[in-house]
């Protein structure tokens, strides 16, 4: 039989027990302390100019051959999107092929081959938007890789491993930007690397070296010296999506509400 | 215990300790927990020098320079300076071994990318010299005219 003393103080102690939270008896580990206030670690950023892009394309072009994604499919790592709001309210948004061709003619592909032409004084607005993966700091496609076959680098790129990928597509379910692709050759999740074989090599990303009027920047934004961190720190900038906590790293100026 | 219990725990056993030793063979010794901990960084470490040697195709102009200097120089002069060579001569990749040839693109689209006008203020596109190209010579390459690496109107051919 347990005493009433005895109850007591057993339920004090469980309760106390209950409450202590579970960092509380993480075991520290100093090197990974040490890690996290290095500054001089390198991150990967992007910065992205809406005003500076022209929708010529050839950065689609420029991703799809440095990267073997087969030109033809409907996929790519990278693709520009045209903004077009109308006085009355409407947003069309459209991007044939990627973006792959540029856009050569003003009207909008709403799918199915159905074209919309929109008059010139009918525009209130029109733009285009630049897109690539957004090597978040939290990546939910790399969370939920049932395999390990996703992972973000030291340096804060994320990569695919194509032959641990058993391709199940949750990382392509799971990215809030769409980003990801199932490779048409390969049967395994692919994305955008930030040309992880170029950055590396001390060169710019193939979308960062093909656009010409600079509409793209790369850089290590921990760097007090870099172009694309000081921008970061000192200028209007944003991210997209930022209500879904992934901590884009690539940046936009000159967004607009419409732009998803 | 009586063996119909035995059995079968026998057998559960047996496929664990053959899963097991399965795994050490097929798992790289490089795959485990790195850098970014359990939820971010569990994969094979090695994995990351496949993307590091993937091949470098778009040289940029620098490579270029040196070999074809009085193509570089002239175009230099032209306000299609900013544009690299390898988006119209196709990327270089290890030219002149291969490929020895590259295949340019002349097309009327290929500047058409930049060409055709749209008139959207809140891109820098609407400041771009464009035609209608509907209405500027539909079907005719461009190149029968202009020349991409002069491309100012008064040095029309």
């Amino acid at each position: 039989m347990i005493t009433r003393r005895d109850f007591i103080k057993y339920s004090l102690q469980g309760i106390a027990a209950i409450a202590v939270p579970l960092t509380a008896i993480e075991i520290i580990n100093p090197s990974r302390l040490f890690a996290s206030k290095d500054t001089k670690k390198v991150r990967w950023g992007f910065l992205v100019d809406t005003q500076k892009c022209v929708g010529c394309g050839l950065c689609v072009r420029a991703c799809k051959l440095e990267n073997e994604t087969p030109y033809d499919a409907n996929v790519s790592r990278t693709w520009v999107e045209r903004y077009v709001l109308t006085k009355d309210g409407k947003v069309f948004a459209d991007s044939p092929k990627a973006a792959r061709d540029g856009f050569i003619t003003d009207k909008i592909e709403l799918g199915h081959g159905k074209l919309e032409e929109i008059k010139k004084d009918d525009i209130e607005k029109a733009f285009f938007v630049p897109k690539l993966c957004n090597q978040c700091e939290n990546p939910p496609c790399v969370q939920v890789c049932p395999v390990g076959a996703t992972y973000q680098t030291d340096d804060g790129v994320v990569l695919v491993d194509r032959k641990w990928c058993i391709g199940c597509g949750y990382c392509i379910m799971a990215c809030p930007y769409g980003v990801r692709f199932f490779h048409p050759a390969y049967g395994t999740a692919e994305k955008c690397n930030f040309c992880y074989h170029r950055i590396k090599k001390g060169m710019k990303t193939a979308c960062v070296e093909a656009c010409p009027f600079g509409a793209r920047m790369i850089g290590n934004i921990n760097d007090p010296a870099d172009e694309v961190g000081k921008i970061i720190r000192i200028e209007r900038v944003s991210v997209l999506k930022d209500e879904f906590g992934t901590k884009p790293q690539v940046y936009y100026r000159g967004l607009s509400k419409e732009v998803r | 215990m009586k063996s119909h219990i035995w059995r079968p725990l026998y057998a559960v056993i047996g496929i664990v300790a053959i899963i097991l030793i399965v795994r050490v063979f097929i798992v790289p010794e490089s795959f485990g927990v790195h850098e970014k901990g359990y939820m971010y960084g569990w994969y094979n470490k090695s994995d990351e020098n496949y993307w590091k040697e993937f091949k470098v195709k778009y040289r940029s102009s620098g490579y270029c320079k040196d070999c074809h200097s009085d193509n570089y120089s002239s175009i230099m002069q032209t306000p299609h300076a900013i544009i690299q060579c390898e988006n119209c001569h196709g990327p270089a990749i290890d030219h002149p071994e291969n490929p020895a040839k590259l295949d340019i693109n002349r097309s009327r689209e290929q500047c058409l990318r930049c060409h055709s006008y749209l008139p959207y203020m809140q891109s820098d596109r609407s400041k771009i010299r464009g035609i209608d190209p509907d209405k500027h010579n539909p079907g005719i390459e461009c190149v029968n005219c202009h020349n991409p690496h002069k491309p100012s109107l008064e040095s029309l051919k």
